[in-house]
C-alpha cells in the first residue's frame, strides 16, 4: 500500500512538473512568435497538454477529487482547439493576413467565394 | 516533494506574466483574445495547483466554472471579430 | 442533419446528454440535486431541441471500442510529439518556420466524426484547423512540405481519418 502510494505522489509531482514546463512554453511561444495564427498553434497545444497534465498530477496526488479533475480534462480537451478554432477562423474573415515566407493560401480563394455570394445575397436584398 | 510543486507555481506565474505581456502588447483585438484565452488556461491551472496546495475542494469547482465561462467567452470574442472588424 | 423540427427520439437523446453533463459537473448523489437536474435538463432540452443536432447514434460494438481505444493512443502520442515539437520551435533562437493555409478533402460524412478530426488536427505537430466548408478542410501548417491536397492529407490527416472511418462508416 505505502508502495503504491509513494508511486502515485512521485508519479503525479513528475506529471505537473512536466505540464508546467510546457504551460510555461505555450506562454513563451505566444509571446515569441511572429503573428496571430503562430501564436494560436503553440498557445493551443502547449497550454491543453500541460493544463491536462498538470490537472491529471494533481489527480494522482489527491486521488479522491480524481473524478472531477478528469470532467476538467475532457472539458479542457475538447473547448481549447474549438475555441482556437473559432478565433482563427473570426480573424482570417476580419481580414487579419497571416505571415508567410512563400505565399502558400489555399484559403483566400474559398473565403473570396463566400464573401462574393454573401455580397449578392445582400444586394437582392436591398433592390 | 513540496519543491516541485513551488517550482510548477514559479513557472506557471512566469507563463501568465508573459501571455499578460502579449494582452497588453498585441497589436490587434485577435491577439488579445489569444492571450486571454491562453491567460485562463493557465488559470485553470493554477486554481487546481491553489486548491491541492490549501487542501480546499471549492478551488476545483471554481476551476470548472471558470473553464465552462472562459471558453464562452471566447467564443463569443470570436463571433464579435468576425462580424465587427 | 439539420432539421429543425421536434421529434421525440431527438429531444430524449437531448435531455439524456444535458442530464448526464449535470451529473458530471456536479457529482453528488443528494435526492436534491438529482431532482434539480432532472428538472433543469428537461427545460434546456425544451429550449434547444430545435437547435441541437449532434450525434447520430451508432451502435457500439467491441471492435469500436477497440477503434476507440487505438485512436486515444495514438491522439495522446500526436499530442505528446506536438507538444515537444512547439517547444523546439519556440526555444530556438531563429525561429524555423515556414507558414502556410493548405486544404485537403475528407471522405468522413458524420458531423461528429468531422469535429473529432478537426479537433485531432488542431493539436497534432504544426497544425491548426482554420474553417471546414463542405467537405474541405483548411488547414495552417506552421512547416509546409507540400502543397498538392493528397499529399497532404497522406502527411496530416490519414492516421487519425483511417481509425474514424472505420468507426462512422
Amino acid at each position: 500500500m505505502e508502495i503504491i502510494h509513494n508511486i502515485l505522489t512521485y508519479l503525479g509531482l513528475g506529471f505537473i512538473l512536466l505540464g508546467s514546463v510546457f504551460l510555461f512554453l505555450g506562454a513563451l511561444g505566444i509571446y515569441r512568435m511572429p503573428d496571430l495564427y503562430n501564436r494560436l498553434q503553440a498557445g493551443t497545444k502547449a497550454s491543453t497538454l500541460g493544463a491536462m497534465s498538470v490537472v491529471l498530477g494533481i489527480g494522482l496526488l489527491q486521488p479522491d477529487w480524481l473524478i472531477k479533475l478528469i470532467i476538467i480534462i475532457l472539458f479542457i480537451g475538447f473547448a481549447n482547439p474549438l475555441s482556437s478554432h473559432a478565433l482563427a477562423r473570426a480573424s482570417y474573415r476580419a481580414g487579419i493576413k497571416p505571415f508567410f515566407k512563400k505565399d502558400i493560401d489555399a484559403y483566400a480563394n474559398a473565403v473570396e467565394k463566400q464573401l462574393k455570394k454573401i455580397r449578392k445575397k445582400l444586394q437582392k436584398l436591398s433592390n | 516533494m513540496m519543491i516541485i510543486i513551488y517550482i510548477s507555481i514559479v513557472l506557471i506565474a512566469l507563463g501568465s506574466l508573459l501571455s499578460f505581456v502579449r494582452f497588453i502588447k498585441g497589436p490587434t483585438a485577435a491577439d488579445r483574445a489569444i492571450a486571454l484565452d491562453t491567460l485562463s488556461v493557465i488559470g485553470i491551472a493554477a486554481l487546481v495547483v491553489l486548491g491541492y496546495l490549501f487542501k480546499r475542494y471549492i478551488y476545483i469547482d471554481l476551476a470548472l466554472v471558470y473553464a465552462v465561462l472562459g471558453f464562452i467567452g471566447i467564443i463569443v470574442i470570436a463571433r464579435f471579430i468576425e462580424k465587427a472588424l | 442533419m439539420h432539421t429543425h423540427k421536434f421529434s421525440l427520439k431527438k429531444f430524449s437523446y437531448t435531455f439524456i446528454i444535458v442530464l448526464l453533463i449535470w451529473y458530471g459537473f456536479t457529482t453528488s448523489i443528494q435526492p436534491a440535486e438529482i431532482i434539480t437536474g432532472i428538472i433543469i435538463s428537461l427545460l434546456i432540452a425544451l429550449i434547444s431541441v430545435k437547435n441541437f443536432n449532434c450525434c447520430d447514434p451508432i451502435l457500439i460494438t467491441p471492435s469500436h471500442i477497440l477503434y476507440f481505444i487505438q485512436y486515444f493512443f495514438v491522439f495522446i502520442g500526436a499530442l505528446i510529439k506536438a507538444n515537444f515539437d512547439v517547444a523546439r520551435r519556440v526555444i530556438s533562437p531563429n525561429l524555423p518556420i515556414n507558414p502556410g493555409i493548405v486544404t485537403f478533402e475528407t471522405k468522413l460524412t458524420n458531423d461528429f466524426a468531422k469535429m473529432v478530426l478537426a479537433n485531432s488536427i488542431t493539436l497534432t505537430p504544426g497544425t491548426l484547423m482554420v474553417d471546414v466548408i463542405k467537405n474541405n478542410f483548411y488547414v495552417h501548417w506552421i512547416d509546409v512540405t507540400t502543397e498538392d491536397p493528397k499529399e497532404v492529407y497522406k502527411e496530416i490527416a490519414a492516421p487519425f481519418e483511417n481509425i474514424l472511418l472505420k468507426i462512422y462508416n
